[in-house]
């Protein structure tokens, strides 16, 4: 990557100790300030839309859960959900439910993991332990529903590939039972805490306009006071046949982003309920005869934001073109906006409160541009946003 | 047994390292370090630089920009060191074999720059916890 | 504003598009050639405010055909802008990055996949593919083959 100014950079990634995925970041700082930030991508680039056009339709969904294993039901679903629009399926109304309920299911998960994680950019390992163990049972349903504890693979062109298994509306029940108190316990703790207000209120704001240029989705769109969700917009699967609402939050920083994934939670868990109790019974899936030369799109509400497909058929048996756009792609050019003018210390969380892949942010070094000398390597840069909320902490 | 194997063997510290896989192996990995599955009670414990580590979690098909990154992670790591293959991806590149922009799998990268380097395979798509912890004492074991 | 509504706004720039069709209720597919591109883009972006969802580069063979994906989320209506870029050998389209930033990734993708030019683009760096990847080799055309690979 090119150096655009003569400042000292911060370069961070791309293998970070911690986990998740290689990404390259260079952030340009002037003494404690981020002034400009770039992005090295390539790392993950395995060509999914050209090994797409290789495979048949039916094991398209296969590849496209491998996109991101966190959204693994989403992107599947965008992908069947255009497919089905070229050959003018429609699929049974029990198999709409069914995805529903997948797609809320792993949004809950990924959520909780979300809190996980920023709880631990910014040293409060409790919210880390916690969540990723009220999030066990979640995987755990999961495993039962669909055989896997990620990459479900359960949908396919014309309805679902399993249906759940018998007696699961009174396991998932008390589940959903307890983690609603659970995450209740946790939501206030989080909401609550005078020192993550004052860690995280003005931190990192994304503006509506910014927002708006950037295009971005989903849940860091919602807290900049966008009211977009897919879901209610474009209805698909159950969503329209079940009563929800659509978190907004208006002030756009990494706190208004955990509040709205916090109470987003709720809203999925109310979505699982009112569709495990509407279920309708009958078949799973249509049958598929050919897919016939066309073009469509089809997007889903993934937990980080919209996952948008494209695919155009030439009669075929593969698609003749594929196009795959997760919501990160959108959101992670936003941190040009939200970070620039942030203090070194801000920058973890900031980048974190897009739920990117977390990647980058677990290793960063502050590299002097003149002498070249490592000044702060990640373990300072992570004691730097550790101090600043202990200080905040003995102040109060 | 020499010393060195016999003190790979106590609490190996492992350094995980992502060649382009899709998170899942890597959240299952983390995982394992949270309460329900808790490695470190085993004085299995995650660390910040692969010169720290015994043993590399590797995930991931290995694209073509992330292999020079891992041959790195290798090289700076102590010798012996185990290289875990996590996924059906790292261990043969699975769904992507025909990807243009992959040149896995792990054991491939590695083997060209060490012919004698221990390698361990966890398949899976994703390899569960359990499968992970399970892997990881047969390593050792069989040390 | 209504579907029709959003319909009756978008036959206003109907003198700039070769083609105009509504395939469902909430999908509408324009077409018009690269020329026009820019100014199309600019309505649907500015005027309608339509949401930029990402753009998407074919290789037809005789000719490349851009998709921008715009999603008017009042009504949940997506709007398919194609693009037509006529010259195989040498193809050119003016870059919407001046006037959208989150066009920046995709057309650098575009331009390192597909090998489309970017007139105007403010940072035309390598973004998806690796470092040493050769110049020229542009894996999503359609005469691409994964043996001629490095």
């Amino acid at each position: 990557m090119k150096k655009k100014y003569k400042l000292p950079i911060i370069a961070s990634g791309p293998v970070h100790p911690l986990q998740e995925e290689m990404e390259f970041f260079q952030l340009y700082i002037d003494g404690e300030t981020v002034v400009d930030i770039d992005v090295r991508l390539s790392y993950n680039h395995r060509g999914i839309e050209k090994i797409s056009e290789s495979l048949q339709f039916d094991q398209v969904p296969f590849l496209v859960s491998r996109i991101c294993g966190i959204c693994s039901a989403s992107h599947p679903l965008a992908y069947v959900q255009a497919v089905e629009e070229i050959a003018g399926i429609t699929p049974p109304e029990r198999a709409l439910y069914v995805r529903t309920i997948i797609n809320e299911l792993e949004r809950i998960h990924s959520h909780i993991l979300w809190v996980g994680l920023a709880g631990h950019f910014i040293g409060y390992e409790t919210v880390f332990m916690w969540a990723w163990k009220y999030r066990e049972p979640v995987l755990d349903m999961l495993e039962k529903i669909t055989g896997n504890r990620n990459n479900y693979g359960n949908v396919k062109i014309g309805g679902c590939r399993e249906d759940l298994p018998e007696g699961i509306e009174a396991e998932i029940n008390p589940i959903l039972d307890q983690i609603e108190k659970k995450m209740d316990m946790l939501t206030k703790a989080v909401l609550d805490d005078p020192i993550l207000h004052a860690r995280l209120k003005g931190v990192g704001v994304l503006k509506k306009e910014d927002a708006v240029n950037y295009a971005v989705t989903g849940p860091t769109a919602r807290a900049s006071g966008i009211p977009i969700d897919v879901r209610r917009d474009d209805p698909y699967a159950a969503y329209d046949l079940v009563d929800w609402n659509v978190c907004v939050q208006e002030e756009g920083d990494v706190f208004a982003k955990a509040v709205v994934r916090l109470l987003e939670t709720f809203e999925s868990i109310k979505i699982v309920r009112h569709a495990i109790a509407k279920l309708p019974k009958g078949p799973i899936a249509v049958e598929v005869k050919e897919i016939p030369p066309g073009e469509a799109i089809g997007h889903a509400e993934a937990p980080r934001g919209e996952t948008f497909h494209y695919v155009r058929s030439e009669g075929g048996n593969t698609p003749a073109r594929h196009k795959a756009r997760a919501p990160s792609y959108v959101n992670v050019p936003s941190f040009k906006a939200s970070c620039i003018g942030e203090k070194i210390s801000d920058v973890l969380i900031t980048l974190a409160a897009v739920d990117p892949c977390y990647s980058c942010t677990e290793r960063v070094g502050v590299v002097d541009s003149h002498s070249k000398k490592v000044i702060y390597d990640f373990d300072r840069l992570f004691q730097l946003s550790r101090e600043k909320t202990e200080k905040i902490r003995k102040e109060m | 047994m020499n010393w060195k194997i016999w003190s790979l063997k106590k609490s190996p510290w492992v350094f995980h390292v992502n060649t382009g896989a899709c998170n899942n192996c890597d959240i299952e990995v983390v995982n394992c370090l949270t309460p329900k599955f808790d490695v470190e009670r085993f004085g299995v414990t995650l660390v910040g630089s692969p010169r720290h580590a015994d043993a590399l979690l590797v995930t991931g098909v290995v694209t073509a920009q992330a292999a020079p990154r891992l041959i790195q992670a290798y090289q700076q790591a102590t010798k012996p060191c185990v290289v875990f293959s996590i996924g059906a991806c790292a261990c043969g590149t699975g769904i992507f074999h025909t990807g243009y922009h992959v040149v896995g799998p792990v054991d491939k990268i590695i083997k060209e720059i060490d012919p004698n380097a221990i390698i361990a395979y966890v398949p899976g798509c994703p390899p569960k916890p359990e499968a992970m912890i399970s892997g990881i004492v047969k390593t050792l074991n069989a040390l | 504003m209504s579907p029709d509504e959003l319909v009756e706004k978008l036959n206003t720039i109907k003198s700039s598009l070769t083609q105009f069709e509504q395939l469902l209720n909430n999908r509408i597919y324009l077409s018009c050639e690269s020329e026009n591109c820019f100014e199309i883009n600019k309505f649907l972006f500015q005027e309608l405010k339509a949401r930029f969802v990402i753009a998407t580069a074919i290789d037809c063979e005789q000719y490349f055909e851009i998709l921008y994906h715009y999603s008017y989320d009042q009504t949940g209506c997506v709007i398919n802008l194609k693009c037509f870029i006529r010259d195989h050998e040498n193809p050119q389209v003016e870059s919407i990055t001046p006037l959208i930033p989150a066009a920046e990734w995709i057309e650098r993708e575009m331009h390192d996949l597909e090998g489309i030019e970017f007139n105007n683009h403010p940072c035309m760096e390598r973004l998806i593919l690796a470092d040493d990847w050769p110049e020229g080799e542009y894996p999503l055309r359609k005469d691409w083959n994964h043996e001629k690979e490095i």
